[in-house]
């Protein structure tokens, strides 16, 4: 099973250890027909600003919501979530992409000095080791939206709509691939 | 050391990966620098090709300047500090900084020592000239390496030597049989852990960006053909004819490197570049490269 990775920006080497590791084939995605013949799609983490101008540049952007109408699994972690959110606090004007009713916080934890590994648990997955780096939470879900996790805080930051995941934090930085077999999970019986 | 805080130090130059990072000199710039695509901004009062020109001693930037290009974008926000000025290092970590470039680009403050950067929660960035240099900023607690280059030269081809040295390296060590490494290690003058690492994973241990002398979209394109994970771009943006579309036109060369009909695309009609020295008519003691070991 194909699994593509989106590839403009970001670290796409560690997206691709992790799917290689569940068991599927990475594509990397740099281009529009790059999204022929996947089963899933992950977006990885990077910077959301940058992340929206590469893709929108050639059209990439109009595939990915497309292909998300019609229910195609995607993962997205940290600048990945925002992208998929419906939008982000404070920044009206950065577009997104608009696949999950949620709304995003960017760098809701603080600046670089606050980034840091923590074990966290989420539903249906249990205890996994995950970085947040400059991460964002979910201030808003809708109601198709359900809580996989939670921060200490009670900060919303792991969530699935459909075939979609969405995650605050990078589950790839850490070698613990248990979300990454779960997203190929969800690729696998669509 | 703090296994978790040298993820999360590295891990933010992951994140960068792919992206160009640009030298701003005002919020103006900065937000010019977020709009093009930048991945991330490194706040200084004088881009490189201006500290050449002026002379004198290039130190760490205003920091309420900094602040305020802090407060104008979203991206990450980088600054510079002197070789071996820890002082300056923390006051920049104390205004919150995302990353420290501890730079030859600003004068040398100790021409021994560089700073000790286990001792710091903000990553740091450093220049190398080859393997050896790398490993050895990595082993001080560098979590992301860039080459030296020629700062603001406009003229690449330091950084391509530079980069080349690096790859060159990589490959023999990656070759190279168990028992060799430890001579390798001290031919390089570079930890032993490390270079085991390097052999291990064919490749440094941590995220490795081109900088010094990238003044155009195939320049940066060239750096990412070599092997770099990224690009700065410090003088080659601000001192050419149009900012604002070279310094997308970059963004985008480094996305589509290996897309050649992109790179033409982009390159049209681009305005004038920043004019360029030729590096052999810098007397060695004007090399920027030189500074730090």
């Amino acid at each position: 099973m194909k699994i593509g990775i989106f590839a403009l920006q970001g670290d796409v080497a560690e997206h691709i250890k992790a799917i290689e590791a569940s068991g599927c084939t990475p594509v990397q995605v740099r281009n529009p027909q790059d999204l022929d013949n996947l089963s899933g799609l992950v977006l990885p983490g990077g910077e959301s600003t940058t992340f929206w101008k590469l893709s929108n540049r050639i059209g990439l952007d109009k595939k990915i919501i497309s292909l998300a109408k019609e229910g195609f699994p995607i993962f997205g972690t940290c600048a990945g979530l925002i992208m998929m959110s419906h939008d982000i606090e404070g920044y009206p004007n950065q577009p997104t992409w608009d696949i999950m009713d949620i709304t995003v916080r960017r760098n809701a934890y603080g600046r670089q000095l606050e980034s840091h590994v923590e074990t966290i648990h989420a539903k249906d997955i249990g205890d996994v080791s995950v970085a947040f780096i400059r991460a964002p939470f979910i201030t808003r879900v809708g109601e198709k939206v359900e809580v996989l996790s939670c921060d200490k805080e009670g900060n919303i930051i792991f969530v699935r709509q459909g075939n979609f995941l969405g995650a605050a934090f990078h589950p790839e930085m850490t070698g613990d691939i248990k979300i990454h077999n779960f997203f190929c999970d969800i690729a696998r019986r669509v | 050391m703090d296994k978790e805080l040298f993820l999360v130090k590295k891990g933010l130059a992951d994140m960068l990966k792919g992206g160009v990072i640009m030298d701003v000199v005002t919020p103006e710039h900065a937000k010019i620098a977020e709009e093009a695509g930048a991945v991330a901004v490194m706040a200084l009062e004088r881009v490189p090709a201006d500290i050449r020109a002026k002379g004198g001693v290039a130190r760490m930037s205003d920091p309420q300047m900094v602040s305020e290009i802090m407060k104008t974008v979203s991206v990450p926000v980088m600054a510079k500090c002197r070789i071996g000025h820890t002082i300056e290092a923390q006051v920049l970590q104390s205004i919150g900084v995302d990353y420290i470039d501890e730079s030859e680009v600003l004068t040398p403050a100790d021409e021994e020592f560089h700073v000790d950067k286990w001792a710091f929660r903000v990553p740091f960035v450093c220049g190398c000239r080859n393997l050896g240099e790398a490993l050895r900023r990595i082993g001080e607690g560098a979590a992301m390496i860039r080459t030296k280059g020629e700062a603001g030269t406009g003229n690449v081809v330091e950084a391509v030597r530079h980069q080349r040295a690096v790859q060159r390296e990589i490959r023999r060590v990656v070759m190279a049989p168990d028992e060799e490494l430890a001579t390798i290690a001290k031919e390089l003058g570079a930890p032993l852990e490390l270079v085991k690492m390097v052999k291990e994973t064919g490749r440094l241990p941590v995220v490795n960006f081109a900088a010094g002398g990238v003044a155009t979209p195939a320049d940066a394109a060239l750096m990412m053909h070599l092997g770099s994970d990224g690009v700065f771009v410090g003088s080659g943006i601000f001192k050419s004819g149009n900012p604002a579309k070279r310094a997308k036109a970059i963004v985008d060369a480094v996305a589509h490197w290996q897309e050649p009909e992109v790179i033409a695309e982009v390159s049209k009609n681009l305005g004038e570049a920043m004019v360029g020295i030729n590096i052999d008519v810098l007397d060695d003691k004007e090399k920027l490269a030189r500074r730090g070991w």
